[in-house]
């Protein structure tokens, strides 16, 4: 005898849990694996997922078996020009037709295990640990923000919500409520009627009289409505608002003649990580691009990372801008305000105390976060140490870093946006 | 009596899976195979996927190691290295075995065949597996196994199980009893003893690591005997029965992973008579389809190919052998049992007198029902075989400069290479013996474990690592010496003993951190 069973329907995700135990025992293998990842990869190429590779070794599990050497017999299917008492040098390095398939296993055994993570566990493993800063939930935004939650039963509602279970059960309890009387008359009258028939079968006048009665009380107990329109009980659903926050990033940038596409390349790749780090905070995400030499401007992304320009260096034109965008489109109160600024650390002399003067009285007051990241193996200039005095008034909301290479990047942003403990 | 074919397409429908497996029962029925019902399930390549990676078992516990073989199996997979098994059959009552949904019909039938009526008559017929496992319990153990550990994660963290769940794997070959035989109870049984034992192995354990001074001096005598008396082969047993240091729950987790090692010790032991006996069955039972004109030439056609790819064996010299096909073996030996039966030659009858032109159904069950894969060889192998193998052996001695070919497939050699081959498929050989030798009960409670050499064969390098494991169970210091004969040739300490008293036996070279 046998049953087919259609088992396909069933979950096929049987393994999330092993799965998903086994990354938590190699995280640190996967964490390694990622960040080499994201200083290899290029910035566009962020959105998928990745290929882990660990060392077999360290994932084996071991187990007692046989080592190398001693007296070992094989028997091997195939032969083709051995016969008996045939001498043959031994082959090096195991393999081949002589080697025992335990030895070739061991030898082989330092091959990686490979195998792949799913985008989204690949940004998690990337921002782990990271934290936007000062991540202040503002404003409830606009309607699209609501989300329905159940919220009981109803007694009035839309037709394709009813509530079956409830209905019935409110429309049973109501034939008994409306009933209930009646039908303890009916068992009376029943068993009066049963007793005449039985000890008066010839007084037809009550027996008729009771008969009578019956069909009153059982027209009026059918009198009672199997289903009345106020049993109906609907589900209720409830709009909620959903608390989202919005928040623009302003990415700042010198595209003077110091800077080259190289320096240009890093700090798009730091912009880039911001964005996807932003977008896994925040449902809206807001991003103005200000390209600056000496004088500041709005561009959109391709201009910013792509067109040349030259000539020389006012940083503080960029912030003056800056400032005004902030206060003609993003008001403190609904948005939350970053801002990230890339630069080879060149301006113009008089120019860095200005800048200072701006942040610190215009710009940082309102802002949730600013990261100054200077691209350049050089020597500070002015501008780093007039914003060393901005970080010291405002150590939880100004950072700044120095990025000499492609591979500093990651670090330097997980430096800059490492999980603090809330004070 | 051509009859009409159950289909002619390549498509499946429940209906004609249904078809199919009542004629090929009504035709295994004709040779009365023995069979547990059947539960066929259908399923997507992804829950395949699931299956492979549990190893066989149709609900397990969590552990990372499931993870490991699911991630390989899913890479393997999606990058078309690897398609995935026709079949995988379970071992309960009633027999579990899962279709794949990609299959066309007549991979559903081969299927059938092979699992629902070949395996399942084996599970129910070989001995290894009527005294080793109960097909009707298991599914109601694993429950209870994945439940309770389960529970224990919750209770003392994922961690904590985790880290003795590898342990436990580490050992999990020891973990089997070869000679006594286990009862089989039920689910809830199981559960009351459970906590039945909780309670009392710790009481015992108290006794035997008790360390109040004795008021009578005659105990000295018995103390200095040597404890256990017996060496011990079942080591999780051992530990779960006298770990000193162990709780009551972890003493329970190591019973599970021992039990289920017992579990898949028969599926071990018999792998190639049990592939060899479903490959000979969808072979026979498909083409009595054919005779029977209810299958379609094409269907045949497609059904010879995957038989012809299941028992293919590559010779020695090729890029894709990997060892003997047991498929291929254990097929070639039945189908070789069933013409000595038939069509006996002079050689046959020379060296098969029992059975030359007996009844071949009856010695065919016999040999399915009586043995495991060791004596089945040694029983079974036919010169014809050997010499349609061509198997030879080679003699690898690490005493002298060059391999030897001791016997081909000759008349001198057909013997030999029948010993060859059968000692091959000893588990007795293939895994190092190593048993419990002694406890220090007295002084610092280390466990002394022997390991007797075969053939000179050294113990490989990642047992350090296993002894870390066996460490972490037993709580204190662990011993493995190597033995030839009567004499200690080598010997490894947990934790590893410092450089100053390393003497000449401890040539391996491990790389163990320090504790």
């Amino acid at each position: 005898m046998s049953y087919v069973i259609d088992r396909r329907l069933n979950g096929k995700n049987k393994s999330t849990v092993n799965r998903q135990r086994f990354l938590r025992r190699y995280r640190e293998h996967i964490k390694k694996a990622v960040e080499e990842a994201v200083s290899r990869r290029s910035i566009t190429d962020m959105e998928h997922g990745e290929q882990i590779s660990i060392p077999s070794r360290d994932i084996d599990e071991p187990i007692l078996h046989h080592g190398r050497g001693g007296r070992q017999v094989i028997v091997h299917p195939g032969n083709k020009e051995f016969v008996a008492g045939d001498r043959i040098p031994r082959p090096s390095g195991g393999g081949g037709g002589s080697g025992s398939g335990r030895a070739s296993n061991s030898g082989e055994g330092m091959d990686d295990f490979v195998f792949q993570i799913t985008q989204e566990e690949f940004l998690d493993f990337m921002f782990e640990d990271l934290e936007l800063p000062n991540l202040i939930k503002r404003h409830l935004a606009g309607a699209d923000s609501f989300k329905t939650v159940r919220a009981g039963i109803s007694n009035e509602g839309n037709p394709s919500r009813i509530n079956i279970v409830r209905t019935l059960r409110s429309a049973h309890a109501r034939r008994i409520a409306l009933s209930g009387s009646s039908r303890a008359k009916l068992r009376e009258a029943q068993a009066e009627l049963e007793r005449l028939k039985r000890e008066e079968p010839d007084n037809f006048g009550d027996i008729q009289r009771i008969e009578a009665e019956i069909e009153r009380l059982r027209a009026r107990i059918k009198r009672v409505p199997f289903l009345d329109t106020f049993d109906l009980k609907y589900n209720l659903l409830v709009k909620q608002p959903n608390p989202t926050s919005k928040a623009v990033m302003f990415c700042l940038m010198d595209v003077s003649g110091s800077m080259t596409q190289a320096t240009k390349d890093i700090a798009k790749r730091f912009f880039i990580l911001l964005y996807l780090f932003l977008k896994r905070n925040y449902e809206k995400i807001d991003v103005v691009f200000i390209r600056h030499h000496t004088s500041a401007k709005e561009v959109d992304e391709e201009e910013f990372f792509y067109s040349r320009e030259t000539g020389g260096t006012i940083v503080s034109s960029a912030l003056k801008l800056m400032q005004e965008i902030m206060a003609e489109r993003y008001p403190v109160h609904e948005w939350n305000l970053y801002a990230a600024q890339a630069s080879d650390g060149d301006n113009w002399n008089d120019d860095s105390p200005i800048c200072r003067d701006i942040l610190m009285k215009q710009i940082m007051p309102s802002m949730q976060y600013f990261t100054y990241v200077e691209i350049t193996p050089r020597e500070h200039q002015a501008l780093w140490y007039e914003y060393e005095q901005v970080r010291e008034t405002f150590p939880h909301t100004f950072a700044q870093q120095q990025i000499v290479s492609v591979a500093d990047i990651y670090p330097v942003f997980r430096e800059l946006f490492q999980r603090r403990l809330s004070a | 009596m051509k009859r009409q074919p159950i289909s002619t397409g390549s498509e499946w429908t429940f209906e004609l899976i249904r078809a199919y497996d009542r004629e090929i029962a009504r035709l295994a029925e004709r040779y009365a195979l023995d069979t547990y019902p059947n539960q066929i399930e259908v399923i997507t390549a992804e829950q395949m996927m699931d299956a492979y990676a549990s190893v066989g078992m149709p609900l397990g516990y969590h552990h990372w190691s499931y993870g490991k073989h699911f991630l390989a199996t899913e890479k393997g997979y999606k990058r078309g290295q690897m398609g995935l098994a026709y079949e995988i059959v379970i071992n309960s009552d009633p027999c579990i075995a899962y279709l794949m949904e990609e299959n066309t019909m007549c991979m559903q039938a081969l299927v059938i065949a092979h699992a629902c009526y070949g395996h399942n008559s084996f599970f129910k017929g070989n001995y290894l597996f009527r005294t080793w496992t109960d097909a009707s319990s298991i599914i109601d153990y694993l429950v209870f196994a994945k439940q309770y550990i389960m529970q224990c994660e919750e209770r003392h963290g994922i961690d904590a199980v985790e880290e003795l769940l590898d342990s436990c794997h580490a050992l999990m070959n020891y973990g089997v009893d070869r000679y006594k035989r286990p009862y089989p109870i039920s689910a809830e049984e199981e559960r009351r003893r459970q906590k039945e034992r909780e309670e009392h192995l710790q009481r015992q354990i108290n006794d035997l690591w008790r360390t109040i001074p004795q008021g009578s001096r005659k105990n000295h005598e018995e103390d200095s005997k040597r404890w256990p008396a017996e060496p011990q082969e079942n080591i999780l047993y051992f530990i779960e029965k006298h770990a000193p240091l162990l709780e009551p729950w972890q003493r329970e987790v190591v019973r599970i992973v021992r039990k289920i090692a017992q579990y898949f010790y028969p599926q071990r032991q018999t792998q190639v008579m049990n592939e060899g006996w479903a490959t000979f069955w969808h072979y026979t039972l498909m083409n009595d389809l054919y005779d029977e004109g209810l299958v379609t030439d094409g269907f045949m056609l497609e059904f010879l190919q995957a038989h012809t790819s299941v028992i293919y064996q590559p010779g020695y010299d090729s890029p894709y052998y990997s060892g003997i096909n047991p498929y291929t073996l254990g097929f070639a030996i039945y189908s070789d049992i069933r013409r000595i039966c038939e069509n006996p030659t002079e050689e046959d009858r020379h060296w098969f007198p029992d059975f030359a032109g007996s009844d071949w159904l009856e010695t065919i069950k016999f040999a399915m029902r009586s043995f495991k894969d060791e004596s089945f060889i040694l029983q079974f192998l036919s010169p014809k075989v050997i010499r349609d193998l061509k198997l030879f052996s080679v003699l690898d001695d690490d005493q002298k400069d060059e391999l030897v070919i001791p016997a081909i497939h000759d008349e001198a050699g057909y013997r030999l290479i029948r010993e060859y081959l059968a000692a091959q498929y000893n588990l007795g050989n293939r895994e190092p013996n190593v048993q419990i030798w002694s406890v220090d009960r007295r002084g610092d409670r280390s466990l002394t474990l022997r390991h007797q050499q075969h053939d000179r064969k050294p113990i490989g390098e990642s047992t350090g690592e296993v002894l870390k494991h066996l460490h972490r169970l037993w709580g204190f210091d662990i011993h493995l010496e190597s033995v030839r004969g009567d004499q200690i040739v080598q010997s490894l300490h947990m934790p590893p003993r410092g450089e100053q008293d390393s003497d000449e036996h401890t040539r391996l070279e491990l790389a163990l951190p320090p504790i």
